[in-house]
């Protein structure tokens, strides 16, 4: 018996990383059913491509730092490529998930040590790269229709048709009322959303997420818009649009969340979940994305330390009044 | 159920609910366990010092008569479990998580088990008219320590000398497997109450509190029953949530209040003490029992017959586990404690000390796997569920890193070690032992740096008495000669005993022996000292007020550790050479320490070889130094290190 490494707690410990990385996937599942059925089976395609690559990644990098690749059991590969997946356009040429796959997770994660040790989130990683390379190929949206149309026609998501709109000079009050615009983009972006609010809820149900990031994400998106859509709603969306557009919903629950690359402090993380939905908002409204969701998670992912730095927790016994009530 | 204490109930922060496993051992009575062949009687087996044998080889005593005298305030007496003949005083394996072995007292029983014809100090069945200094002094000649497991001397918290306005009774018991205490409580409610009014009477307290998990109800009808004609005892029903029993947490669930980092509960006007301990405190007051036996839980899935025992002190674990019908298979791990926070156990070959409420044999398929751990995700779950309110996961990190500054500064060793955070750790992070590693290594630190302030300081007064017996040689010098030419010229002499001109921090004229290495060595210290001379230096190595007020201060004049120390260091400097003799060691809570005894041994002999140190002084050694400055840095520094001790510490 080795004594070195026997040390209090004794007892069986339950969770693992595995089950962690499981169950987000699990929770994925209602976003995925409702996102293939509305946009066909190129969403599927996608995910294979993407986890694939991503898996094939990890096992090759570790194997070539020297490491056990059996720990790719661990899940973590298989969720960044999963959530990538979701991120990109459902008729994507195969390339583009591979390639996103590929750099999620080596740009990502294991050039800095893999699992555990990135400052990124790796499939945000992977998202941007593929963004800046080919935006074409990135922005090219099929419109969402309830039949797996074989004709389906390539047009903006609800978001980036908004914006275009903006620089035509038209209000979106305009856009809102236009025919089809409501029925198709808008209505199918919302099942889309709650089937991941739904996934997101189970996560808070099962603790596998705390409440902190999830709410920050949404308030600081729903404050901007309210405000903003108050003083004048003819240019700005409103809330409701906001959260179930793009990738808030999928954002909000799945994507910030990811443990290693956010804050870790519970008030940090309402920080770091207030900053990704400001900035999100602001890219959105006035900058030059149709969806800020990657880049603001990243440029919150270069804050996090700093968040985390500054919001201890309270510790037992210092910083309050200590005295009989 | 039961009718409530007129009582708020607060909560604390995170913990986890855990399956209690507590009915294994809790369907039957508590048992007896006959005498072994022999009890082996550590000399220590408290927190503290260790006791000093009164026996030798051979004696034959009686069952309660005290072997081993407590040395200093914080220690205690070992007492013969039973009548018997001393056959050893030697190095046995005791249950410590050093496996290391220490000194015993073994007793061979004769098997008669005869009381002393009268007990060693005088019962006062009427407690209500002694003292609160006479139930704190037989509590201390009992022997009686914590039994929640902590084992710390109970007589230091009999009598604080200082306001106590509750009193809690600790029954939460909430790691799983252990039960001694909810057994006591179901059993002995009555002596439990008993206690609980001598030790109310000693601390002057209006009311006691006893916090009982809800999961306990038998023991809870027992006391409340036991209590119900006291209006001064209230039980209280707690949530069953591991860690309800530290200490901390339990004041917070029943007080709402926190004990300060770097403080006692004394500061808050209360005092803890464990069911099993204030029965002790009044069979000893009332009826003149030492403590020789406590209840221990036998239990664990790899035991047959999972039970309580009343056992003896001294009595091999390997005897108490065949009364609950041995092992059963290969157990997973043997330990001294709970699943949470015990230590494995290298095998049963070990007495049980007072310390000792449990022996757990868990099977291979409870325990943790030491597979090795995966790298942190900052899941945060450990943030989520510590009880301190820390951040687990960054102590981990700096503790990995080696960056124990950091750690300190994120609180470490406010850090309980409760192990909440290594049960949720989806990696499987042993953080405990992080945090120990953490903290073990900063005491190394202090202690190292300690030892260099006091070598230093006394390298530093060696040089004020070299230069001062130059002095004197030379003033003697110039008196001769001023007799010589008085004598001469028949004047007046002066009168021999003239004072000498006070060499302070101004350095007179070195002698300049070129190779003279302590002539230079002083030329140095005196050029060092006279820059230094602009600072007002403070008073050397001040005992720190935090820690001085958090420590119920002794009612000796002084400490007679320090004390001690001090006369040992003072024949040493005599040995040496005319030192300034130490008179009164500052006073400072005592903590018989024998590490920090050890470090002082070694730092006299390190400072007798102590070269000139390059770091500027503190304190400019003044020559007639009425206190000696190692004693005072030793007293200071056990007066931090008794403060951390009882439960606190470092706060910036």
């Amino acid at each position: 018996m080795n004594r070195d490494l026997i040390s209090s707690p004794h007892l069986r410990v339950q969770p693992n990383v595995r089950g962690v990385m499981l169950r987000v996937l699990a929770a994925l599942l209602p976003g995925i059913a409702v996102f293939t059925g509305l946009f066909g089976p190129g969403v599927l395609l996608n995910l294979l491509w993407c986890i694939a690559a991503a898996v094939l990644t990890e096992i090759t990098v570790m194997a070539l730092r020297g490491r056990d690749w059996r720990v790719i059991v661990d899940g973590s590969a298989v969720l960044t490529g999963a959530l990538l997946a979701l991120a990109l356009p459902p008729d994507a040429p195969w390339w583009l998930p591979v390639l996103g796959g590929f750099f999620a997770v080596s740009l990502g994660k294991q050039v800095y040590g893999g699992i555990g040790f990135n400052p990124f989130n790796p499939a945000m990683v992977g998202y941007v790269v593929l963004l800046i390379s080919f935006p074409v190929a990135m922005t090219a949206w099929p419109s969402p229709n309830l039949g797996w149309a074989t004709d389906a026609v390539s047009q903006a998501t609800a978001l980036d048709h908004a914006r275009t709109a903006l620089t035509q000079g038209r209000t979106l009050t305009e856009v809102f009322a236009d025919p089809g615009f409501e029925s198709a983009s808008v209505r199918g972006w919302l099942w889309v959303s709650l089937a991941y609010l739904v996934g997101g809820l189970f996560l808070l149900q099962q603790r596998t997420i705390r409440w902190q990031i999830p709410l920050g994400v949404l308030l600081g998106m729903g404050l901007m818009a309210l405000i903003f859509w108050g003083i004048d709603s003819d240019r700005y969306a409103s809330p409701l649009f906001h959260w179930t557009s793009g990738a808030a919903m999928l954002g909000a629950f799945f994507i910030a969340t990811d443990p290693v690359s956010a804050s870790t402090t519970p008030r940090g993380r309402l920080i770091f979940g207030l900053g990704v939905g400001v900035l999100t908002w602001i890219i959105r409204s006035w900058g030059g994305y149709p969806d800020g969701f990657a880049f603001a998670v990243l440029l919150m992912n270069i804050l996090a330390p700093t968040i985390d730095r500054y919001t201890p927790t309270r510790v037992y016994g210092t910083g309050r009044r200590m005295e009989r009530p | 159920m039961i009718a409530e204490a007129p009582i708020r109930l607060y909560g604390f922060h995170g913990g986890l609910h855990l399956d209690d496993r507590k009915s294994l051992a809790t369907g039957q009575p508590i048992g007896e366990v006959p005498l072994p062949d022999a009890l082996i009687l550590p000399l220590s087996q408290h927190i503290g010092g260790a006791a000093k044998p009164r026996v030798k080889v051979g004696d034959v005593v009686r069952r309660g008569q005290t072997v081993a005298d407590p040395q200093g305030v914080v220690s205690s007496p070992v007492h013969a479990p039973t009548s018997g003949r001393i056959v050893a005083i030697e190095p046995r394996r005791v249950p410590h998580p050093s496996g290391l072995k220490a000194d015993c007292v073994v007793l061979e029983p004769d098997g008669l088990d005869q009381w002393l014809d009268a007990p060693e100090w005088t019962p006062l069945p009427d407690f209500t008219a002694a003292s609160g200094e006479q139930i704190r002094v037989i509590a201390r000649a009992a022997g009686i320590v914590g039994l929640g497991g902590a084992a710390f001397p109970s007589a230091i918290k009999l009598n604080p000398g200082r306001v106590v306005d509750t009193l809690i009774i600790n029954g939460a018991e909430c790691e799983p497997y252990i039960s001694c205490d909810q057994m006591l409580m179901t059993e002995q409610a009555d002596e439990i109450v008993l206690g609980i009014r001598v030790v109310l009477h000693a601390l002057g307290a209006p009311r006691c509190l006893i916090g009982v998990e809800d999961n306990k109800p038998a023991a809870i009808r027992a006391l409340s029953r036991a209590c119900e004609k006291d209006a001064h005892i209230h039980v209280v029903v707690v949530p069953t949530r591991y860690p309800q029993g530290g200490e901390k947490q339990l004041i917070q669930t029943l007080a709402g209040l926190e004990v300060p980092s770097e403080g006692l509960p004394l500061d808050l006007g209360i005092v803890c003490h464990n069911p099993g301990t204030v029965r002790a405190v009044g069979r000893a007051v009332c009826l003149g029992e030492p403590l020789i036996e406590r209840i221990i839980t036998v239990t664990g899935e790899a035991v047959a017959q999972p039970r309580n025992f009343r056992v003896r002190l001294g009595t091999p674990m390997r005897h108490l586990v065949e009364q609950a019908g041995g092992l059963k298979g290969t157990p997973g791990r043997l330990l001294m404690g709970g699943p949470m926070m015990g230590f494995a156990l290298p095998n049963l070959d070990v007495p049980v000390i007072k310390a000792t409420n449990c022996v757990l044999a868990l099977a291979p398929e409870t325990i943790r796997a030491t597979p090795e751990a995966q790298p942190c995700i900052r899941c945060g779950e450990c943030v989520t569920v510590c009880p301190s309110r820390l951040l687990p996961q960054q102590l981990y990190w700096h503790a990995r890193a080696r960056e124990f500054e950091a750690a300190e500064n994120l609180n470490l060793f406010d850090c309980i070690e409760c192990g909440c955070c290594a049960i949720v750790c989806p990696s499987h992070i042993p953080l405990v032992q992080y945090y120990r590693f953490a903290k073990t290594e900063i005491h190394a630190a202090e202690a190292e740096k300690r030892e260099a302030d006091a070598a230093r300081l006394r390298h530093e007064a060696r040089l004020a008495r070299i230069e001062r017996e130059e002095r004197a040689k030379e003033e003697a010098r110039a008196r001769k000669k001023a007799a010589l030419a008085a004598a001469k010229s028949g004047a007046p002499t002066p009168p021999p005993d003239a004072a000498p001109a006070k060499p302070a921090a101004a350095p007179a004229t070195a002698p300049t022996g070129d190779d003279d290495p302590v002539a230079i060595a002083m030329a140095r210290a005196q050029a060092r000292r006279s820059a230094n001379n602009a600072v007002p230096a403070p008073a050397s190595v001040e005992t720190e007020p935090t820690a001085a007020e958090t420590n119920p201060p002794t009612p000796a004049d002084d400490d007679p550790v320090a004390r001690a120390i001090a006369a040992a260091k003072a024949r040493k400097a005599a040995k040496e050479a005319a030192a300034p003799t130490p008179s009164e060691a500052p006073q400072a809570p005592a903590e018989d320490d024998p590490v920090a005894k050890a470090i002082a041994a070694a730092k006299a002999r390190k400072a007798a070889k102590a070269a000139a140190t390059e770091i500027p002084p503190d304190a400019p050694a003044t020559e007639s130094d009425a206190e000696d400055p190692v004693a005072k840095a030793i007293a200071a520094a056990k007066a931090r290190k008794a403060a951390r001790d009882t439960a606190a510490d470092n706060r910036e």
